[in-house]
């Protein structure tokens, strides 16, 4: 794609005036601009433009010296039980596992916008009225068991956030009683 | 016919060309390699991870093992840290050692053998199988990870930082949740009751 010089080469022609040589004013920029998307490749390929995101996470402390006397009694109207099992399982139930409440019993769930979050979002808004009060809202407890990934902790954790839920605890003790969900929900 | 000229006028495309160079070298941060590749969960979460004071503990993966790593943001800190490792476990790193280990953005090696790492050349250590990960079995008294937390913890006070350094877990998304559960637990036996976990970007309609 190199210019061509066109300026002169004609020479003289019927005894006309002798012109100066004029250089040509266009300089080739192929290698120029090759050059430059080259450097744009490099760039984009060895940077990272996105940071990753963060979840903050607070724990309650674990010394015991601090730990309360007696385990707190709370209501159990307000308190619903995720279970998470093996190969992206999930159980919730919402009460006491022996009395649950109404449409409350074990039952089985997918994470997602269709699964988990209706459900959590239902009582969200459900729980505040049965309490009667504002503040005593849901208290979710989320309990990872032993074959269950972090991507499934991130997404229950994910959907806390997302549903708005003022009170959720990650609780590790896993009753015999519920163990037997974990057992039937992991066959 | 007339003949028309091959040639187009390159000096837009040029500019263009050059301003976007020019927006890429501005805004780019450097890739940094990683020892061991994690494949985060996504989440929704908007907040973004800090630049500076953060120790990030990478748990992932590697040929059917479990693997922690460690890795510290400050430069400042990192010889520090270090320091306080050789004198718990008896070692003696030379100054060219310690000015290696201020280079490494993260690292899965036993105490013992982190000369041999420091030896290598840049581009070794990122190999897979290089790095066993740092042992952290809560039974016994090798629990290296939690001495590594009480050294990066001394050097930040040491540094005369003011803020307290803030602690991130990177897990792969298919790590089973008692390996999350243990790194958690060292880091709760000392007080640290608050951190970050890292999560990618999910999609808007989740």
């Amino acid at each position: 794609m190199a210019e061509l010089n066109t300026g002169d080469g004609g020479g003289k022609k019927g005894g006309g005036k002798v012109r100066s040589k004029k250089s040509n004013a266009k300089v080739d920029l192929t290698a120029m601009v090759d050059l430059a998307f080259l450097l744009i490749t490099f760039f984009m390929l060895t940077t990272s433009l996105s940071k990753p995101q963060s979840m903050d996470l607070g724990l309650p402390d674990k010394d015991e010296k601090d730990k309360p006397e007696k385990d707190i009694k709370v209501d159990q109207r307000r308190t619903m039980t995720i279970i998470m099992g093996e190969n992206n399982k999930v159980k919730w139930f919402h009460g006491l596992l022996e009395a649950p409440e109404p449409n409350g019993k074990p039952t089985d769930a997918q994470y997602g916008r269709n699964g988990l979050r209706k459900e959590i979002l239902k009582r969200v808004i459900s729980v505040p009225q049965v309490t009667g009060n504002k503040d005593k809202g849901l208290i979710v407890i989320i309990k990872p068991s032993k074959k269950s990934n972090y991507r499934n902790l991130v997404d229950v954790l994910d959907e806390m956030a997302i549903c708005k839920v003022p009170t959720y605890a990650i609780v590790n003790e896993i009753t015999g009683e519920e163990m037997k969900l974990v057992d039937e929900m992991n066959k | 016919m007339s003949k028309k000229s091959t040639s187009i006028d390159m000096t837009a495309m040029c500019d263009v060309a050059f301003l976007l160079l020019t927006f890429f070298i501005l805004t780019a941060t450097a890739k940094v390699p990683e020892p061991l590749p994690v494949d985060t969960p996504s989440s929704t979460v908007q907040t973004k991870l800090p630049e500076t004071g953060l120790v990030t503990i990478t748990i992932g993966k590697s040929e059917g093992k479990e693997q922690v790593f460690f890795g510290m943001k400050d430069r400042a800190i990192r010889s520090g840290a270090l320091d306080y490792m050789a004198q718990k476990y008896k070692l003696t790193f030379t100054d060219t050692e310690k000015a290696q280990f201020a280079l490494v953005d993260e690292f899965g090696v036993p105490i013992q053998s982190l000369k041999q790492l420091l030896a290598m050349k840049g581009t070794d250590r990122a190999k897979a199988g290089v790095q066993p990960g740092i042992p952290c079995d809560s039974i016994g008294d090798n629990n290296q990870l939690q001495d590594w937390i009480q050294a990066v913890r001394t050097a930040n006070i040491n540094e005369g930082a003011t803020k307290e350094l803030q602690f991130a877990i990177k897990g792969d998304a298919k790590e089973e949740y008692p390996q999350i559960k243990r790194v958690m637990d060292i880091l709760q036996d000392q007080k640290i009751n608050s951190f970050n976990l890292v999560t990618g970007l999910r999609g808007k309609d989740y």
